[in-house]
């Protein structure tokens, strides 16, 4: 993948982003596009500003400065339960679950915003309430079914808390899928995982892509993944843009390696 | 059954103990099997034999009042429950919908006692219903912003609030601390519910409705929401839910519902006073939410009649004494295993008890002077195991405090030292129950009451009916 700008706007762009808190800056106009069906991943050492960006994307904090373009519309300053319902679902890097919910219940309380019956329709159960219901039904067991057989069966009535890790992990990824997204955010999906489940996610994110055809923005610290994945690598580092472009340009730049390691003592001496 | 150790048993090991087996597992499988609405068309059935069998006008009253904090608790429930909005504010709209039917169905808009509206209850009740649901959706505007206990602390002032406002604006309509009386009954129709068990089949017909209602309202789209957003308000903003406008509604629903129990407790009792609406009120259904199971429908409507059943016995003392004893007993049968432990436990106390008056009766014949609190055959059962003393008031307040210590001890101990210290313990409580709690039947219905809610919730600290949760790890 070459670091031209793509021929048609891209799907997500970030213009001279910045975001303080108080004094604090922790992004600095950061410019980042992510192209339809195109797997971006960004990287940096932890408190770089990773998730930052995620969270000004999908309207947890808004920008100081700088714009978000979503499908060439402004979304800076919406609420996030409109950003993600005009197709920016994301994950959380620290589970958060619907604990005390099925993990059906959690894959259907992800669809709210795409259902509209009412209160009374739904307690008469009229037609639009159940032709919804079902529509929903059939949604939540589609993306549960993603990931084959780890989701399905029994679990589907089990509350989320019983799940195991790896599996509350794709839990959150499935409940993302609900929201009809067109692009994904995936904050550190293979954390916690062992190699096997690591492995199985790379390839779960590669499907993502090619069978629903979506972009997906994801933040990862395993280099493995990133390398299986990544079209496009971004680092930050304090919540600059350091280097952009395919992953073996990136993980051997300089300034990457000064980020991650530090800057190598016989260099210093050299310079 | 799959293979022990395989992933799927580790998996369902927790369905399994919550499963349990009996009568737990038959209604499982006869849920899975019909759904929710036989076990609600049973309850109905067994309420409506109760209500049309028995001809006991008190006890016809008490099964009203039970089936009212019952449909009070389902209105907490949903702001409380499923939304996880700490609403002390609640008691407001409950005491909004009594005074908005007082008013509209009684002489309170007319001129020295004659005149005003007296609209029929068809009318009267959905304007106030509807009423406080809009307020409700005011207080929730308002409310908006807080989360946990700084909305519970604004809330609360909201039913303070709303005491001032009753007890002192606009005396000559809202009658001051005189409140409103004469409030017409449920009429209307040329109908006229008139009479206990009229009221008691009206509260029926409601609380039934109101079940069915809300367990449709729980598994739609509303319902997920709620308690997504009571689980994880960020991740449910993510996940395409307006949180706000759901908080809203959650306040607005548990609002009106809570009217509607209020609009039947005036045309029932016929008056309303400023004092019927104050926190004690509040707490006793927040009791009646947390003991059945907050988020469990069937637990909120078990929890109202539970703790108002409760209430009721504990105001009698002869039904207070059998609860005492009973609940000692059946505590002592549930937790001393194997039954040889709970033979020496028992056949101890008594021996202990004996000993012990006739001990104290030969050092001074005025410390076994008293009469034991208990009339009937317990009373004479115990006369000379307990020791009351001639003047037993003091003597029973010391005891009260010995028997908190010891039952703290309790807690701390394991092992026989527990088993042997169960003996004195239960001696005690029953020489303290005897001089001094029986005579004071106000006070120990409070104290009996939390006793109760305290065991039942270190026992089951998910309610009775409630189903098992976890917070955010």
């Amino acid at each position: 993948m070459s670091d031209t700008a793509p021929a048609k706007p891209p799907l997500l762009e970030l213009d001279k982003l910045s975001l303080s808190f108080g004094g604090l800056r922790a992004l600095t106009e950061l410019d980042l596009q992510v192209s339809e069906g195109e797997i971006v991943s960004v990287i940096g050492p932890n408190g770089a500003g990773k998730t930052s960006v995620f969270n000004v994307i999908t309207g947890v904090y808004k920008p100081t400065s700088g714009d978000v373009r979503f499908a060439g519309q402004s979304i800076a300053g919406k609420r996030q339960f409109q950003i993600t319902r005009l197709g920016i679902a994301r994950t959380f890097q620290s589970l958060r679950l619907f604990q005390n919910m099925t993990v059906k219940e959690n894959v259907k309380a992800a669809t709210y915003g795409h259902t509209k019956a009412s209160p009374p329709e739904s307690i008469l159960r009229l037609p639009r309430a159940r032709r919804e219901e079902r529509e929903v039904d059939a949604l939540a067991e589609e993306v549960l079914s993603f990931f084959g057989e780890r989701l399905r069966g029994y679990r589907w009535n089990q509350p989320a808390y019983v799940l195991s890790y790896a599996n509350r992990r794709r839990l959150e990824i499935a409940r993302a899928l609900a929201t009809r997204p067109r692009l994904l955010l995936l904050d550190e999906p293979a954390a916690g995982m062992n190699p096997n489940e690591t492995l199985e996610v790379t390839e779960v994110i590669g499907r993502l892509r090619d069978e629903l055809g979506l972009a997906i923005l994801v933040i990862e610290h395993d280099m493995h993944v990133v390398e299986g994945i990544s079209d496009r690598v971004v680092a930050l580092d304090h919540g600059i843009k350091i280097t952009e472009g395919a992953f073996d340009a990136v993980a051997t730049h300089p300034a990457v390696v000064e980020a991650y390691l530090g800057r190598d003592p016989e260099a210093l001496a050299e310079a | 059954m799959p293979q022990i150790g395989v992933d799927e048993w580790v998996a369902q090991s927790g369905e399994r103990r919550e499963q349990g087996t009996g009568l737990g597992r038959a209604l499982a499988t006869l849920d899975a099997r019909f759904g929710w609405w036989p076990r609600l068309a049973l309850a109905a059935a067994v309420g409506l034999v109760f209500g049309l069998s028995t001809g006991n006008v008190n006890l016809l009253t008490v099964g009203f009042t039970c089936l009212l904090y019952a449909i009070l608790s389902l209105g907490l429930n949903i702001a409380a429950g499923w939304s996880g909005l700490l609403d002390l504010g609640y008691i407001a709209f409950v005491g909004f919908g009594a005074y908005g039917y007082a008013i509209f169905s009684s002489s309170a808009l007319g001129t020295g006692g004659s005149g005003g509206a007296h609209l029929a209850a068809f009318e009267s009740i959905p304007i106030v219903v509807i009423a406080a649901g809009l307020v409700g959706v005011v207080i929730g505007l308002i409310a908006l912003r807080l989360e946990g206990d700084y909305l519970a602390i604004v809330t609360l002032f909201v039913g303070q609030a709303f005491f001032e406002v009753v007890n002192n604006v606009d005396p000559g309509t809202l009658g001051g601390v005189n409140g409103i009386f004469s409030i017409d009954s449920l009429h209307g129709l040329s109908g006229n519910v008139s009479t206990p068990r009229g009221y008691y089949l009206v509260a029926l017909i409601i609380i039934v409705g109101l079940a069915a209602v809300l367990h449709l309202l729980d598994t739609s789209r509303t319902g997920r929401a709620w308690r997504a957003l009571r689980d994880d308000p960020l991740a449910a903003s993510a996940m395409t839910i307006p949180v706000n406008k759901l908080k809203v509604m959650a306040f607005s629903f548990s609002a009106a519902i809570g009217a509607l129990g209020g609009t039947l407790f005036a045309a029932q009792t016929s008056s309303v006073f400023p004092t019927n609406f104050t926190e004690n009120i509040l707490i006793l259904i927040f009791a009646c939410l947390v003991l059945g199971g907050a988020g469990s429908i069937a637990g909120a409507i078990a929890g109202g009649i539970i703790v108002w059943a409760l209430e009721q016995m504990l105001g009698s003392p002869t039904d207070a004494g059998y609860l005492f004893y009973g609940l000692i007993l059946l505590t002592l049968f549930l937790k001393i295993r194997p039954w040889w432990k709970l033979g020496a436990v028992l056949a101890g106390i008594v021996v202990f008890g004996f000993l012990a008056h006739a001990i104290v009766g030969a050092i001074s014949s005025s410390a076994t002077a008293g009469h034991p609190g208990s009339t009937g055959w317990i009373g004479s059962a115990v006369k000379d195991w307990v020791i009351v003393p001639s003047d037993p008031i003091g003597y029973g307040n010391i005891l009260f405090i010995l028997v908190i210590c010891l039952v703290l001890a309790l807690v701390r101990l394991q092992g026989t030292a527990r088993l042997v210290l169960v003996v004195p313990t239960v001696y005690l409580a029953a020489c303290c129950w005897e001089s001094r709690l029986i005579v004071n039947p106000a006070i120990t219905t409070q104290i009996m009451l939390g006793v109760i809610l305290i065991v039942t919730m270190a026992a089951r600290p998910n309610g009775l009916l409630g189903s098992r949760r976890v917070e955010m790890l």
